[in-house]
């Protein structure tokens, strides 16, 4: 199958969607090209799920101004999609003796126009209870707070899908070619040509880099494992608490998520690409360091533990247009503060994108998402007309999340489907709560089934063909 | 030979030998426990519980009626495999009798999945 | 779509242990409704379709789908109130109840008693912190045991299993004899989880190994599972990292602890049990809630659904008594505590009074040879030699509560 378009977006991640986010608001046609099963796939799905308030920053940077300016923007979006966010603030917390600490981040704050404030101990107890017994100050950033990261990259897909633009998954380019005016971009099985490619693909941006023969960048690698806490837990936090920062990155934090859990972590290890394996060594870094700010620990209560990729290049974002091969953009290297960075990094590349084409605004933009409530942000009338209407509303599926079978259709049919027993997790909850899916995999799986018209043995948890979770009736192993 | 016991949730240590051409049984409490040792030690037997596929595709579980020998335990599995089971099969439903001539019926235990709404 | 529906007795929980209490309850001639959130009722046996079940309670061996039918049709012949895919989404200490049901929305319902009767969770790979990859092939044993033995499917063709509790072990013969290949058996502990006989029905009838004091160290493959390191572990339990070796296997399936699922009660004042994770109650099965009870695994985790059924019986006729008015005068309350060896001792209260009454327990270790003694302030209410005790399989004595004379002490001596 060959296409033409007007804007390739390759990558799926918050940025990539974004982007395509905004494109669709314009006269030009754009498509998204992710390698994986659904949208915030890869690093996009496995961060913290924090609104950096942009104190942390070195003044001057890209990432200062994409932080400053993606944290205005991020509230708003959050709020008109419809995806979880709390913008409950952050507190960098210090012991006796590393007040200087403190001010060094006040300053950077200063310079980068963060609104923040220091605190002392009284201070930061009134607003944080949990923090450990030998925290004397804090650094407090009232714009920060937590967002659901893939919600927002599922939304932001969402509203671009029903805006018009494509997004094709399991499309994971192996060429890009410049010819003539327009490029070739191919993937195993289809070719696409565009005017514009806009390089998001976080983990491998470089890559496909160079696959187009443009700037080569040197990119590391630097893995970070997490715990995630059962929702019981969310009682015993407010607010982001942090250490003090270090060399290798904001340190590792104990938050509550957008989703109700707690969250421990992450470590900071260097790795090479796609490595994602939570290490013994890693998690028990965790559990030394969460005491050192957090007081009521609770690791007894993971639920979960997952692991993220930082790529990094340099000391900053690389973001804007090739100077060797015109028209093709880029925004790669979007390490930490990558996930709040991203409307404004969305916002500057759609309009250089935009300038191009000398594209017009859509009359007709769909700026909400339609209604998504879940079962418990129903009133009980509300609730009862639609069971009255269709009786799924009133079967809970996933019983530890209280997830409706009518939600996990809905997630089905969405405007970008989740086909994958994770994408279904990733946009309703099933699954993610204490029992990880123990009693409702097999009825998300039924339901997937039913819904595709696919095999039971043809459900895949997520991303590759080999990800099936049943993988053959019984009586035919061989 | 050493075994547990398990005509009971009791779990008594079984010793087994023979002893001049007598097997004598060692660990067991009470008299299931003889006889147990004895039979695990002579030729020991085995229920078997499996899956039968139904005509529209789907499963229902099954049982032997009395246990076989233990080493027949895949034969037997095999012709089970091999049976069909109507979709209204219901517990007690006898799909096959004296397996392989082994003495033990395939029962019907459970019923097939339907009806859930899926 | 309707009022508040009153009821003397509600169920919550349609598995062994909901459909015993509730015809017990109804015996006593309270009205009774059982909520079941699946489409029929017998939970987890309906899924056990191993052979194992019914021994002690119908005197004949049978598997699990046939012990729940069993229950089912007296169920059924029973005028006790049924309703399916009814998940409890809230309940107070007043014995209110919202429930969510396709056929009837969201309803309320108000009882005079409630017992208790959600099961059990399995713990997951999450909850133990499994290091490597997170990639398809990681299932908890039940999972597994659900997709082949009700939708049937089989989850992998190479396994290995982490746990010895008696679903891994059942699930190890289950795959082999559907024509996978077990490959191996990791206990962290030093002994099995699991029953005796299953260790020699499942694994050993099938060559299968185990191996104690060994744990996983990481997970290797994505978006499948391709393998995993395992290492033996010190005293500490900690893996020793320079022992690990590596096992190809296309799935993992957890059987590594079960948990009682209690989450209902967030909103209750039932006081629970950090060591069963059920509720604390007393010989009636009441928890520390007036009229609020609680039976089988959602109050400790059984070993056979015989004791399940014993035990919901007992929970349903207090219920029905307390729901009634008819509750017999108790006499003083005193505590069952568990010590040297013994890890939990249920019911954790017992008042003083006639008859007997049983006290279940697990130890904490495996114990050969020792003594199992029950003592009441200065009496000694039983002393008795036991071969082996083992965390594995929950142990019971009868005592006389007549002679109860103090808190009682369950306890192990060498």
């Amino acid at each position: 199958m060959a296409k033409n378009v007007d804007v390739i977006v390759i990558g799926g991640g918050v940025v990539g969607t974004a982007v395509l986010d905004r494109l669709a608001r314009f006269n030009v046609s754009s498509l998204l090209l992710e390698k994986s099963d659904d949208v915030a796939a890869f690093s996009t799905r496995a961060n913290s799920g924090i609104v950096h308030a942009g104190y942390d920053c070195d003044p001057g940077t890209l990432k200062a101004k994409y932080n400053v300016r993606g944290n205005a923007l991020l509230w708003q979006d959050a709020e008109a999609l419809g995806v979880k966010h709390l913008q409950c603030g952050s507190i960098v917390v210090a012991k006796a003796g590393q007040e200087a600490q403190i001010e060094k981040l006040r300053q950077k704050a200063l310079a980068n126009g963060v609104d923040v404030e220091v605190w002392n101990r009284e201070q930061t107890l009134a607003f944080e209870p949990s923090v450990a017994d030998d925290i004397e100050s804090s650094l407090y950033a009232k714009s920060a707070g937590i967002v659901s990261p893939f919600g927002l990259a599922i939304a932001y897909a969402d509203r671009a899908v029903l805006n018009g633009a494509e997004i094709a998954l399991e499309q994971e380019v192996v060429k890009v070619e410049k010819a003539g005016d327009s490029f070739k971009v191919a993937t195993k099985d289809n070719e696409y040509t565009a005017k514009v490619v806009v390089n998001c693909a976080g983990e491998y941006g470089a890559n496909i880099n160079d696959l187009a023969g443009v700037e080569h960048f040197e990119t590391t690698y630097r893995r970070g494992d997490y715990f995630i806490l059962d929702s019981t837990e969310r009682k015993r936090i407010n607010t982001v608490i942090f250490p003090l920062p270090t060399a290798a990155g904001k340190g590792i934090l104990v938050a509550p998520t957008a989703d109700g859990n707690v969250i421990y972590g992450p470590t900071a290890v260097d790795t090479v690409i796609d490595d994602t394996t939570s290490s013994l060594n890693s998690l028990d870094t965790i559990r030394r360091s969460v005491p050192l700010s957090y007081k009521n620990p609770t690791f007894n209560k993971c639920i979960r533990i997952y692991s993220g990729l930082r790529t990094i290049i340099g000391h900053d974002f690389v973001i804007g247009e090739s100077k060797l091969v015109p028209n093709f953009v880029m925004a790669i290297g979007i390490c930490s503060p990558g996930l709040t960075s991203a409307p404004a990094i969305a916002e500057d590349l759609c309009e250089l994108v935009v300038s191009k084409f000398s594209a017009t605004k859509k009359e007709n933009v769909v700026e909400r998402l339609p209604e998504n409530k879940g079962l418990l942000e129903l009133d009980e009338q509300e609730l009862n007309s639609r069971i009255a209407k269709d009786e799924a509303w009133g079967r809970i599926v996933c019983r530890c999340e209280k997830v409706t079978e009518a939600e996990i259709v809905r997630a089905i049919h969405s405007p970008l489907p989740a086909c994958t027993v994770d994408a279904v997790k990733r946009r309703t909850r099933a699954g993610m709560g204490r029992c990880q899916g123990g009693f409702c995999g097999p009825r998300v799986m039924e339901i997937i089934s039913r819904e595709l018209n696919i095999p039971l043995d043809k459900v895949r948890k997520g991303n590759g063909e080999d990800s099936n979770i049943a993988v053959c009736k019984v009586g035919e192993v061989k | 030979m050493n075994t547990i016991c398990i005509m009971c949730p009791m779990g008594c240590p079984l010793n087994i030998q023979e002893v001049n051409g007598e097997v004598v049984v060692t660990g067991n409490t009470c008299k299931r426990g003889q006889i147990y040792g004895v039979e695990e030690f002579t030729h020991p037997k085995r229920s078997v519980t499996a899956l039968v596929k139904t005509e529209s595709g789907g499963v229902v579980s099954v049982k032997t009626s009395t246990t076989v020998p233990k080493e027949r335990i895949f034969d037997v599995v095999a012709e089970i495999d091999a049976l069909r089971a109507s979709d209204d099969a219901k517990i007690g439903d006898v799909l096959a009798r004296n397996v392989l001539g082994l003495g033990a019926d395939i029962i019907v235990t459970g019923t097939a999945k339907s009806g859930v709404p899926a | 779509m309707m009022g508040t529906l009153n009821f003397d007795v509600v169920i919550i929980g349609g598995g062994p242990a909901g459909m015993a209490a509730a015809l017990s309850a109804r015996k006593e001639g309270a009205s009774v409704l059982i909520l079941e959130r699946d489409v029929r009722l017998g939970g987890i046996l309906n899924q056990c379709i191993h052979q194992g079940f019914g021994l002690h309670y119908f005197g004949e061996e049978m598997t699990g789908p046939e012990y729940a039918e069993r229950f089912r049709k007296m169920v059924e012949q029973s005028d006790v109130e049924v309703m399916l895919e009814s998940m409890v989404l809230s309940l107070t200490d007043d014995k209110e109840l919202t429930v969510l049901s396709p056929k009837l929305g969201l309803c309320h319902i108000k009882a005079k008693a409630v017992v208790l009767a959600m099961g059990c969770r399995e713990r997951t790979a999450g909850a133990i912190a499994l290091p490597g990859t997170r990639p398809a092939g990681i299932y908890t044993a039940g999972m597994a045991q659900k997709i082949c033995n009700i939708d049937g499917y089989l989850v992998g063709k190479e396994v290995v299993i982490l746990g010895s509790g008696d679903i891994g072990l059942i699930m190890a013969r289950r795959m082999t004899t559907e024509g996978a290949k077990v490959k191996l058996v990791l206990e962290l502990m030093p002994y099995s989880s699991g029953l005796k006989r299953n260790i020699v029905q499942c694994l050993d009838d099938y060559g299968i190994p185990i191996k104690f004091s060994h744990t996983i160290t990481r997970v290797v493959g994505s978006p499948r599972m391709t393998g995993l390191y395992y290492a033996p572990v010190g005293a500490d339990r900690k893996p020793i990292l320079e022992e690990e070796q590596y096992i190809d296997a296309d799935t993992l399936l957890l059987s590594v602890g079960l948990i009682p699922e209690n989450d209902l009660l967030g909103a209750t004042r039932v006081e629970l049990s950090r060591i069963t994770n059920g509720a604390v109650v007393d010989e009636n099965r009441m928890t520390s809630v007036p009229g609020i009870f609680s039976c089988g695994n959602v109050l400790h985790v059984h070993d056979l659904v015989d004791n399940v059924s014993h035990e919901a019986e007992i929970a349903g006729c207090s219920a029905a008594k307390f729901a009634l008015g008819e509750c017999e005068e108790q006499g003083e309350e005193v505590a069952v505590v568990a010590k040297d060896g013994v890890r939990y001792a249920l019911p954790q209260k017992i008042h003083r009074g006639e008859g007997k009454v049983q006290i279940f327990f697990r130890t904490g270790d495996v114990y050969k040879n020792c003594r199992l003694i029950v003592e009441s302030g200065e009496v000694v209410l039983l002393s008795k030699k036991c071969q082996v005790l083992a965390p594995g399989e929950m142990g019971s004595v009868i005592v006389d509560k007549a002679k109860i004379a103090g808190d009682i002490v369950v306890r192990l001596e060498k």
